[in-house]
């Protein structure tokens, strides 16, 4: 809502200056989102008459005039607009003159003297407009200070109103809502019924009263509608942002800013028999003055005449029963459609108009007549014509209601937090002109027929709160009992998991949750995502089922900028389709914690060789982020993996994730120069842990013994640990793989496995035959499982 | 000069001319040994008569223990050369770099969610989650935001395809919708997480952060709220001196509602580039949470009061570490991000 400070001072003229005025609303939460100057300041500029144009003897593309600026003197002006003509009103800068950004002084011009400068409305600072002299009304008195005839000392007021707040979408409504805040009584036009000079009427017949319980319509007859619009009246309603079309629609919207009621105006000679307000037939059609045609659906009211459909309630006119410069008949509407009759359809259309936008927000019911008379006299005074009876239905049953509200003192003391005492919600209530009855400390209030969001107590809460200005509510150091909250040990905090990544060189990212399907296929061969109605971006359409294909753009996007290694992790929510679902029926969104290393598994370093980062590197991640748990790994056939390169990541029986280099399919589909490694965890289960718990530590001394056992190449490294532990008499504290050996010696398809085997009994020494024992039952068993043989 | 003293000057002389500790402990020997020069004038002694004997036998025992004695210190000296050798030896470029992995970083906004958490924790605020794929129910109808309320179109929803209903969250209010459905007052939460709308420009991602708070209790006022999220910002920012400003305003969900700004903190209230000169920043939504929502999670709301703010740690993140541009937190770009180690 934008308008001119001028007009709003018209009806309500508080001691303030503009910015105190802004703060002020702002402040009462009508917020002021811009204070802009109508025109930059300029001094010296006065209405001229052009008297005499004369080509400048020595410039083919100059002018002389001689103008009367009212100085008691014709002043001779070179000029160089090509519109300057005899008979002119023009603005002059007089010598003295100071415009933005230049002086004016007497000057020769090619060898003629000038003394003064007639002006463009670019040159006066009031917009890009160049082309030539501004031309002003015939009757602008010559002499005239330009800022006062263009009234250019205004200023520009643009408020960005809450939905709630739609009784201050007019003039009138903020001028109330000034009145109230600043005590400063309020003027508003009076407006009186207009004698009736035509018999003419149309029948109004509301066949939706839901949707339109009140519609006011008369006919104005014998109008000229290419009467020119007062230049005060375009002058405010481009103050307003809305552009002069004729003098009859900006009428309308010249009363619908001045008192938020929209209306209409159809050439009433277009239209036939009675006016209906009504529901669409199936299928029924409509074209819109924005050159649109729509088939408004079932619960979109219609204005109709008895033939067909004239526009859309709230909404629109149509263009075939709009008005023209060749009408001379009007029939206008002013109406109250309820908002929910109207909330939405617009939006659902497509477009957005100011009256639907007033309707849906809310419109005072009880100024619909008020609003026609005012825009009839309008009309009467700029179009001439004859005013015909006022036809109104009304439905009062569909009106909205106006329940009293209670308000308690105390009540509203408590949840505000300060005392307010009964005397100031009087004066607060009295201020906005709320009906009321007081009982001691309990108000009965009777919401006004402009305000739609007062329903309950908190409402009025609120309007006490903001007239008695927020500003003036303590910041308060809350009290209350302290209890300390409940912390599980065994539960992690993500905070931690982060730090550890990082601490171990991987860089946070934060990547989007929508994804392009593509990767859904490729990393997760997820043929069925979940898909997005109105993605942003097609390659954004679908919600990611895993993290990992993020990880991959990451390195993609940081490859391209010469960025050889790369090392990011994220925690994030995925999204799965599941038949029960979690929070939400049908989906899981488990949270997840996923990373990916790419490239030299060191930055470049003095004293190490470089290598690739390998699999193997991020599995000590993995097992440093999940320790003091111990994961197994086991093979994995995964899509988005390297099938001789991945495993599931599998603790306590459960598989938690999985790792492994990305497909070398992938690493050249998406041209990433080398396999990154990848891993992707759940991560609930990475944060559950388990309580430590003491075990005595032997005082007796440990023996270590090594064993170096060849097998078959296939054979994995875990089956024979496992073999050899549950071999191991319980005096066998650990059995640790410590070295993988291929090559000379051995034979090509078979492979050495070192173990190093520690024994400490709690109750004694370990003798040596017991050791061996050991050892050989381990030897034993591994070569009776797995044929395998001691290397010598 | 006696034989006995010739010999004490002549060992001196030779152990300080010898470098090598293995030929010290050779001329050694043929002074102390058994066969050395000290043993053969002990064994001269007997040639001599009782009073000489006496006088030259103590005297060749002080010769003795001197030339032990300077063989002793040049043993030392030898010892602490060798030691002096082998420390140069040693010795490292210690301007080196030191060699292994550096150090990754968190994402500046999560950095930002941590100090959050932290700060609300210290005043007994837990932490509580929802689901991001939410339905109408929760993201709107529970919040008092019934179909075609203009409220609505405030918020441009992402919509699933195919499931009537279900929806992107546009904000983390729904999260104390879910809280209240399971938890009894007293309740004091924040809930941060990722939200969605559809917009995208330079001020806008189409995915962003957001932190709800929400504290119920049977005396909670609004002087509370502004005392509560004062402090926070205070503590956020470190500037004791902060102040702010709580502006009327409408969300469906709040009544009465309204809008914090802060102190600009770059210019205090001077006005800069940042607060577009207003000396002002818009930093959060908040108000006392309106009596339908406790009853849609069944809370007495005649008893109960509760107060609730929804704030933008994405914007907090930019204030706080001079970041210009919102769309460099989700690009994935290592340059920015490995500046917030």
């Amino acid at each position: 809502m934008q308008f001119s400070e001028h007009w709003l001072r018209e009806f309500v003229d508080p001691p303030l200056t503009s910015a105190e005025l802004a703060h002020a609303l702002t402040m009462a939460g009508l917020e002021v989102e811009a204070l802009q100057n109508v025109a930059q300041p300029f001094v010296g500029v006065a209405v001229a008459h052009v008297l005499v144009v004369d080509r400048h003897p020595d410039a083919d593309k100059l002018k002389l005039c001689q103008v009367d600026a009212g100085q008691g003197e014709i002043l001779q002006i070179v000029c160089g607009a090509p519109n300057v003509a005899v008979g002119m009103k023009v603005p002059c800068a007089l010598v003295g003159a100071e415009l933005p950004g230049v002086k004016i002084k007497a000057a020769k011009v090619r060898g003629v003297e000038s003394f003064g400068m007639l002006c463009s409305a670019r040159e006066l600072g009031l917009s890009e407009d160049h082309s030539g002299i501004l031309a002003l009304p015939d009757d602008a008195p010559v002499g005239e200070d330009i800022r006062t005839y263009l009234a250019l000392d205004d200023k520009l007021f643009t408020l960005k109103l809450t939905p709630n707040r739609a009784d201050c979408l007019s003039l009138k409504g903020i001028a109330r809502e000034v009145g109230a805040l600043t005590g400063t009584p309020v003027k508003l036009p009076a407006i009186r019924e207009c004698a009736v000079g035509s018999a003419q009427r149309r029948a109004v017949i509301l066949d939706a009263p839901a949707a339109c319980p009140r519609y006011c319509g008369r006919v104005v007859s014998g109008i000229d509608a290419r009467a020119p619009t007062p230049i005060w009246m375009k002058r405010r309603l481009e103050r307003s942002s809305i552009r002069s079309i004729s003098a009859v629609v900006d009428v309308t919207n010249y009363v619908m800013l001045e008192l938020g009621q929209p209306l209409h105006a159809f050439d009433n000679a277009r239209l036939q028999g009675g006016v209906h307000v009504r529901y669409p037939a199936p299928e029924e059609q409509l074209l819109l003055l924005n050159e649109q045609t729509v088939t408004p659906d079932p619960g979109t009211a219609l204005i109709s005449d008895d033939m067909r459909a004239l526009a859309l309630a709230g909404i629109m006119g149509g263009e075939e029963s709009g008005i023209t410069a060749d009408t001379t008949e009007l029939f206008l509407e002013s109406a109250f459609f309820a908002p929910d009759a109207v909330a939405g359809k617009a939006r659902g259309l497509g477009f957005s108009s100011d009256a639907s936008y007033r309707f849906e927000r809310g419109v005072d019911f009880a100024a619909t007549r008020e609003a026609l008379e005012r825009a009839t006299q309008l009309i009467l005074d700029i179009c001439g014509g004859q005013a015909g009876p006022v036809t109104e239905a009304v439905a009062p049953e569909h009106l909205p209601k106006r329940e009293a509200v209670r308000l308690r003192v105390p009540r509203a003391e408590k949840i505000l937090g300060i005392p307010l005492g009964a005397e100031v919600a009087e004066r607060l209530f009295s201020g906005l002109d709320f009906s009321f009855r007081r009982e001691g400390d309990v108000f009965t209030v009777i919401p006004p027929s402009h305000r739609f969001d007062i329903a309950i107590e908190e409402d009025l809460v609120e309007e006490l709160a903001r007239l008695h200005g927020y500003d003036n509510i303590p910041e308060r150091r809350p009290r209350g009992p302290l209890a300390i909250l409940p912390k599980r040990e065994e539960t992690r905090s993500v905070w931690r998991l982060r730090r550890l990544l990082a601490a171990r060189d991987y860089q946070e990212v934060v990547n989007y949750s929508f994804v392009d399907a593509a990767w859904e296929k490729d990393f997760c061969a997820n043929p069925d995502p979940v898909v997005l109605a109105n993605p942003i971006a097609s390659q954004m359409g679908v919600m990611r089922s895993s993290l990992i294909g993020g990880l991959v753009n990451n390195l993609l996007v940081n490859f391209n900028r010469r960025m050889e290694r790369v090392r990011v992790f994220e925690t994030g929510r995925s999204f799965l389709r599941d038949a029960a679902g979690d929070a939400v029926a049908g989906f899981l969104q488990p949270k997840r914690i996923a990373a990916l290393a790419a490239g030299p598994a060191a930055p470049e370093q003095w004293g190490v060789a470089a290598r690739r980062v390998d699999f193997f590197d991020v599995k000590g991640d993995v097992e440093a982020l999940l320790a003091p748990l111990v994961a197994g790994f086991e093979r994995l056939e995964h899509p988005a993996l390297h099938p001789g390169r991945s495993a599931a990541v599998v603790v306590q029986g459960r598989p938690i994730g999985l790792i492994g280099e990305l497909h070398p399919h992938w690493v050249q589909k998406y041209e990433l120069g080398g396999a990154p490694v990848v891993f992707e965890l759940d991560l609930d289960s990475v944060l559950q842990q388990v309580l430590p718990a003491h075990r005595e530590v032997s005082r007796f001394p440990a023996v270590v013994r090594d064993m170096a056992l060849v097998v078959d190449l296939g054979l994995a490294a875990k089956s024979l640990r496992e073999t050899l532990a549950k071999a191991a008499p319980s005096f066998v504290q650990d059995v640790v793989l410590f070295d993988v050996y291929q090559g000379k010696g051995v034979d090509p398809d078979k492979k050495s496995l070192a173990f190093r085997v520690v024994m400490q009994d709690t109750e004694k020494t370990l003798s040596d035959g017991e050791v061996d024992a050991a050892m050989s039952k381990m030897i034993e068993a591994a070569s009776r499982n797995f044929a395998a043989k001691l290397r010598s | 000069m006696t034989d006995v003293e010739q010999l004490v000057a002549q060992a001196t002389a030779e152990f300080a001319g010898i470098a090598d500790a293995a030929a010290l402990e050779q001329v050694k020997a043929r002074y102390l040994g058994k066969s050395g020069k000290m043993t053969e004038m002990l064994k001269g002694l007997g040639r001599l008569a009782p009073e000489e004997r006496k006088l030259a036998g103590a005297a060749i025992n002080s010769a003795k223990e001197r030339i032990e004695s300077a063989l002793g210190a040049r043993r030392d000296a030898l010892r602490r050369a060798a030691l002096e050798a082998q420390l140069r030896a040693e010795a490292l470029d210690v301007t080196l770099p030191g060699r292994g992995l550096p150090t990754g970083g968190l994402h500046p906004v999560t950095r930002t969610l941590e100090r959050i958490e932290t700060l609300f924790r210290s005043i007994g605020f837990d932490v509580a989650d929802g689901p991001e794929i939410e339905d109408d129910f929760h993201n709107f109808t529970a919040l008092n935001t019934p179909e075609n309320h203009p409220a609505r179109s405030m918020h441009d929803t992402f919509y699933l395809q195919n499931a009537p209903g279900l929806l992107l969250r546009t904000h983390t209010s729904p999260i104390q919708v879910r809280y209240m459905e399971t938890h009894k007052p007293p309740i004091r939460i924040i809930a941060p997480g990722r939200v969605y709308r559809v917009d995208s420009d330079a001020t806008h991602s189409p995915m962003f952060h957001q932190v709800e708070g929400l504290w119920i209790d049977e005396e909670v006022s609004f002087a509370d709220l502004k005392g509560v999220f004062t402090d926070f910002l205070r503590n956020f920012f470190e500037k004791p001196e902060l102040r702010t400003r709580f502006r009327p305003s409408f969300f469906p969900f709040t009544e009465p509602s309204a809008e914090i700004d802060m102190s600009c903190v770059f210019c205090g209230v001077n006005g800069c580039r940042v607060c577009s000169h207003t000396g002002w920043l818009e930093i959060a939504g908040s108000g006392m949470v309106h009596p339908n929502v406790l009853k849609a999670v069944g809370i007495d709301s005649e008893k109960y009061i509760g107060f609730a703010f929804g704030m933008g740690p994405d914007r907090l993140t930019m204030l706080r570490y001079g970041v210009n541009d919102l769309r460099l937190f989700f690009d994935g770009d290592l340059r920015f991000l490995s500046q917030f180690k």
